[in-house]
């Protein structure tokens, strides 16, 4: 028998590698998955994971969705490193579409020098704001944050559904669900001609190194990740509690909210009823891929919108329904929390006990 | 007057037992120390192993037993990684979500728009005709009557078994159990497979009585209104019946005006229980000293047998 037994210090080794073993075997388990669902697993895994990597629409695509889940994954990361525990990032990222989104309707005629900068914070305003009504009721009320968030993603929803059909549909849309489309001024321009990859791949990766600096280099970093780590030793320090669990939820609110801006005034140009497939609580995998490292998130944030991909391809190619991209992530989380055990503890053959001694001495 | 009445209750029961049921499971395991966050996750795998099984073999009574193995298969995964691989239990809890999410929908894929066979209802003759005590009191389908039994058999075992004790002890303090020789850990296995099928219940009631159907997503939130009851009733059974039946109101009220064409759009009206959530979580939490004092005191700490 193979026991764990407490290494006394972390892995750095494992703290890297338990990522990787987790996507090799999740990899083995999704091929198993589609042998079971009846293709052939070495070619569906293939169609899945590589074969959107091998043209210039499937890379231009990555970096598409790419985008919102590194910026949405790199906030997370610092919230959750301050032991916050934001996961209704899906919601703020509709309220910085809505908020963004109302404000580019509103102002179609403006100027872009000035609507377009305008329309971004604005974005980032409707992200803190969601965010910021979970700590203040963590933070006046003790109320869970958790689970508060997770409740406004289902609100913030049902306000993008009533704003869509209702006051904000557009007239000539023949009655469907959606908004008139956002003028020029108002609409993220993509930086390769040619392709889809716009504004927001880049800032996407220069946000996680400012996030980055901020967490390594300030003293606000430094009292976020004690907070997170030890909240006694942050009280003695007489590091204010409450404002850093503001500060964490309001940044990673407005990441989610700029990331939520640039989806509707880029990739999809309006407001309709569905403008995220579950962004926000990817993200979480993308976080803990990375982590809880900005920079990492970058990395997660490109397997995770190739996992996107892939469940599209299978999808048309092979003809499976692409809620396989669901399972491809719950299983790569799964083995990845289950991997990180490596980085606090060893696996060491059991020692032969006394045969009499009870699990109490 | 009556007819109202009627259908007002039997509406309000309809919508509380699948609350009633994921929370009376999902207290037990918090009671033992573990959080499990994958409510909504295993009641959507419930829910669509229970309407696969019902559909392929016409037997409710398999039907409802697939979905709490389904979602005690669930909770399995989650006890593995957070007991034995000790992982933290907030993340894993959303994995299960976002997994049962993904497999619920692939496995339900084919069944989409189908209707599927219902649970059939108690009917007495005579005594389930009466007016309003009739339908309200003896017309309900199994499942009704067993979340009631159950929160009843919790609560007794929880405070008045020697076994519920133990129970009480590893959720309070992990180390002074162990050390008085309690085998941690495959207690919290037990809670948390209960808190599965209790959820895989939950789910069942959900596409064989609720809505006879299966649907993506169906469950639409009501895992995590649950986890919310949990903490709304700090952690005390008999109050979770009273903020399920609450929760069951709120959601019929946000029915029930959409109906009456009243001038407030239908999004804003569905929003109800979801806001109706938050401010009970805010109205209870206030209260700092009694989270502390109700509060497992060991809820989602890892626990290890190191020496």
């Amino acid at each position: 028998m193979l026991r764990f037994e407490p290494r006394g210090y972390s892995s750095r080794f494992w703290s890297f590698g338990s990522p990787i073993l987790a996507l090799v075997l999740t990899v083995i388990v999704t091929g198993a998955f589609f042998a079971l669902m009846g293709s052939p697993p070495i070619k569906a895994v293939y169609t899945f994971l590589v074969e959107p990597l091998l043209s210039y629409n499937g890379l231009s695509a990555l970096l598409v969705k790419a985008a919102p889940l590194i910026m949405i994954g790199v906030g997370l990361s610092l919230c959750y490193r301050a032991n916050v525990w934001n996961i209704g990032a899906e919601g703020q990222f509709t309220l910085g579409a809505i908020f963004g989104g109302g404000f580019a309707l509103l102002f179609p005629d403006a100027p872009w020098q000035l609507a377009y900068p305008t329309m971004l914070a604005i974005g980032i305003l409707g992200g803190m704001f969601w965010a910021g009504i979970v700590a203040f009721l963590r933070t006046q009320f003790n109320a869970n944050e958790i689970l508060t968030s997770l409740m406004l993603t289902y609100v913030a929803q049902l306000v993008l559904i009533y704003l869509v059909t209702g006051p904000w549909r557009d007239p000539m849309g023949f009655g469907f669900p959606q908004t008139a489309m956002f003028s020029d001024a108002e609409t993220t321009p993509t930086i390769i001609p040619g392709t889809h990859i716009h504004l927001g791949c880049a800032a996407a990766p220069v946000l996680a190194v400012l996030v980055w600096l901020l967490l390594t280099k300030s003293v606000l970093g430094f009292q976020l990740r004690v907070v997170g780590q030890a909240p006694r030793a942050a009280r003695f320090a007489g590091f204010s509690e409450p404002r850093l669990i503001w500060i964490a939820l309001l940044i990673s609110g407005g990441l989610a909210g700029l990331a939520g801006i640039f989806e509707v005034s880029g990739p999809i140009g309006q407001l309709t009823t569905s403008i995220s497939p579950g962004y926000g609580f990817t993200a979480v995998i993308v976080a803990f891929l990375g982590r809880l490292h900005p920079i990492g998130a970058i990395f997660g944030g490109l397997l995770l919108a190739l996992s996107y991909l892939g469940g599209d391809a299978a999808q048309i190619d092979l003809g499976l329904p692409n809620a396989v991209t669901g399972i491809f992530q719950g299983v790569l989380l799964f083995f990845l929390l289950g991997c990180d055990i490596l980085i606090l503890y060893r696996l060491k053959p059991r020692p032969s006990l006394q045969p009499a001694m009870s699990p109490a001495e | 007057m009556i007819f109202f009445l009627t259908s007002f209750l039997i509406s309000v029961i309809a919508a509380a037992t699948p609350l009633l049921l994921a929370a009376t499971g999902e207290l037990v395991a918090e009671k033992s120390g573990v959080l499990n966050l994958g409510v909504e996750g295993m009641m959507l795998v419930g829910a669509v192993a229970g309407f696969a099984v019902a559909y392929g073999t016409g037997s409710t009574i398999l039907a409802v037993a697939a979905a709490v193995v389904a979602g005690a298969g669930m909770a399995l995964i989650f006890s593995f990684l957070t007991l034995t691989m000790l992982a933290n239990q907030i993340a894993t809890g959303l994995a299960l979500t976002i997994f049962g999410r993904g497999f619920s929908a692939l496995a339900g894929a084919g069944y989409v728009g189908i209707a599927g066979p219902v649970l059939p209802k108690l009917h007495i003759p005579i005594i389930s005709d009466l007016p309003l005590i009739g339908p309200v009191l003896f017309g309900h389908d199994a499942l009704i009557y067993l979340s009631f039994a159950i929160l009843a058999l919790t609560a007794w075992f929880l405070y008045r078994t020697h076994a519920g004790l133990i129970l009480r002890a590893v959720g309070d303090s992990h180390d002074a159990a162990h050390a008085i020789g309690y085998p941690v850990i495959n207690i919290r296995y037990l809670a948390t497979l209960f808190g599965g099928a209790m959820s895989g219940l939950a789910g069942a009631y959900m596409s064989l009585s609720y809505s006879p159907l299966w649907a993506q997503d169906m469950t639409a939130g009501r895992g995590w209104i649950a986890l919310a009851l949990v903490v709304f009733a700090a952690w005390r059974p008999l109050w979770l019946l009273v903020g399920a039946y609450l929760f069951g109101g709120i959601m019929y009220l946000s029915l029930y005006i959409q109906g009456l064409g009243v001038p407030i759009p239908s999004p804003l009206v569905s929003a109800l229980p979801y806001v109706a959530t938050v401010v009970v979580l805010v109205i209870i939490s206030r209260d700092v000293r009694r989270i502390r004092l109700n509060q497992p005191a060991s809820l989602s700490k890892p626990f290890h047998a190191t020496a």
